[in-house]
């Protein structure tokens, strides 16, 4: 049996692994200066870069993050500080959100279309990164209601104790002391948002052009990528594995950087509550 | 949310007043252009239900029995970093799969697997067609590659969360490793191993663009999957196919 889990195990690296030695192998000779920062160029010649991208990429997610975040994080805050009082909307709380991480990201980019891209005249960034967030608010909610969960009792009736107001004990002792797991549950969602292809197309569409207003059509790189496969030169092959690369990289930074960010605080921060 | 499930019906209800919603379900026929409009989303059902079929029957045992090898047999160091790579990888953009089915994973498959399956049991209708590589059994395993990390992360944390005293009850009625497994660890996480499988399947139902990519993009009556080396389509990659030509099309105007 031990020898079958460890098949099992091997099974589940080989593909993994090769996925991330081919997208290396093959993106590495894609990268230079001039494909990070330039506009696409001309279909199959292999010229221009995935700048725009990268742009629309850091803008749509950086926006959804600023619409997502605080919600996701409040709605945890609500329902493990503040729901006790009314346990049925709560419940019902709990199933939309679970219900809302069930539903495909494509009918989410469905619904930002009809709403936001039919009602405003264009495709957008907004919408992009109103659909994103859609996306991020269930995934930060969840987490960060688990983790507040986390933080003991005794805590929050010790700051009771010394007579903090309610929001002073929420926001001092319980945001502040379940910060790292919180931000856990933020950089999850971003990463999963930065790889989300299917809603960008309803809602972003994708351009050549660099960033020109909030209500205008982008690129990204989940698109970039997706267009770039689908193209029928090798050039542009090579230049979807850079832009893979290039996605990739962009993710596991984030996520390594903010997982050790969120190491130290909680260390300082255990430090300081006990 | 409720504003997302208001818009949903309210686009769904056109298509469903116009074919009514029988037909639609097990309508055959799509067809997008003007004036002909019939739209039958049978192929694309049956597509959705076999590739994440193919998907969840190798991606669950493989998953549960990684995350009962982390969390039971590798209690060193070499554990610890394997669950940190599963998550890293649970995090890798599904477009990156889908972009490695199509330049890489599609010829191995074709080669080692399909040809001589093809070749060995041609007779049975299920490898009956051609491999070409761009199927549904690509989309589903494929699929079943993205969903492991996942799949395995969430069933490593149940796993985790069972108390140590139920497991060293199981060794004390003089339980082996797999009979304490078997009795111990299974039934008690029976819920959340169903609850991680179900996230799982939830991905793989609601996954576009990978199975966009490999899936092979039939329309019509041909996307019903005849064999498993058939090329189909399922209900979020014709969202999306869809889509393209309709935007396109827009902008065009």
């Amino acid at each position: 049996m031990t020898v079958l889990l460890f098949v099992f195990v091997i099974i589940a690296i080989i593909p993994l692994a090769s996925i991330l030695f081919e997208v290396v192998k093959n993106g590495v000779g894609a990268l230079s200066f001039e494909f990070l920062t330039s506009p696409p160029g001309a279909l199959g010649s292999g010229e221009g870069g995935i700048g725009p991208a990268i742009q629309g990429t850091l803008i749509a997610v950086g926006i959804a993050s600023l619409i997502g975040a605080p919600v996701g994080v409040l709605a945890g805050v609500y329902l493990s500080e503040y729901s006790s009082s009314s346990k049925h909307f709560a419940y019902f709380l709990r199933l939309f959100n679970d219900v809302l991480t069930g539903i495909p990201s494509i009918v989410i980019g469905i619904t930002g279309y009809i709403a936001l891209v039919l009602t405003l005249g264009s495709f957008s960034i907004i919408a992009g990164a109103f659909v994103l967030s859609i996306i991020m608010i269930p995934i930060v909610a969840r987490v960060s209601e688990e983790t507040l969960k986390l933080v003991p009792n005794t805590l929050r009736e010790a700051a009771y104790g010394l007579g903090l107001p309610k929001w002073k004990v929420v926001w001092h002792i319980v945001i502040k002391g379940s910060k790292s797991g919180i931000l856990t549950g933020i950089v999850l969602a971003i990463s999963r948002v930065a790889g989300e292809t299917a809603p960008l197309i309803m809602t972003i569409l994708g351009t050549s052009l660099f960033f020109s207003g909030l209500n205008s059509p982008v690129d990204a790189l989940p698109l970039r990528i997706w267009r770039l496969a689908s193209q029928p030169y090798p050039a542009a092959h090579e230049q979807g594995w850079g832009a893979a690369l290039v996605l990739i990289l962009l993710i596991l930074a984030m996520s390594v950087a903010l997982r050790m960010f969120a190491q130290k605080r909680s260390i300082t921060l255990f430090k300081g509550t006990t | 949310m409720v504003a997302l499930a208001y818009f949903c019906f309210k686009r769904r209800f056109h298509t469903y007043f116009q074919e009514g919603c029988f037909n639609f379900v097990i309508g055959t026929d799509w067809n997008a252009v003007e004036g002909r409009e019939s739209f039958g989303a049978l192929p694309y059902i049956i597509g959705t239900l076999v590739s994440s079929t193919i998907a969840m029957a190798i991606a669950v045992p493989i998953s549960v029995g990684i995350a009962i090898f982390i969390t039971e047999m590798m209690k060193n160091k070499f554990g610890t970093i394997l669950s940190f790579v599963v998550e890293l990888l649970a995090a890798v953009p599904s477009i990156i799969y889908g972009l490695w089915g199509l330049f890489v994973f599609r010829f191995w498959i074709r080669d080692y697997v399909e040809e001589p399956l093809h070749n060995t049991f041609g007779g049975f209708p299920l490898f009956a067609q051609a491999p070409f590589g761009l199927d549904v059994f690509t989309a589903g395993i494929i699929l079943a590659i993205m969903i492991i990390p996942i799949i395995t992360a969430v069933s490593r944390e149940v796993i985790k969360a069972i108390p140590h005293s139920q497991k060293e009850a199981a060794y004390a009625l003089g339980a082996t490793r797999w009979e304490m497994v078997k009795t111990a660890i299974l039934p008690a996480s029976k819920t959340g191993l169903m609850g991680a499988t179900f996230l799982g399947l939830g991905r793989a139902i609601g996954e576009t663009m990978l199975v966009t990519l490999v899936i092979g993009n039939a329309i019509g009556l041909a996307a019903i999957p005849t064999s498993l080396f058939s090329q189909s389509q399922t209900l979020s990659s014709i969202i999306a196919n869809e889509f393209l030509n309709e935007a396109s099309n827009d902008l065009h105007l």
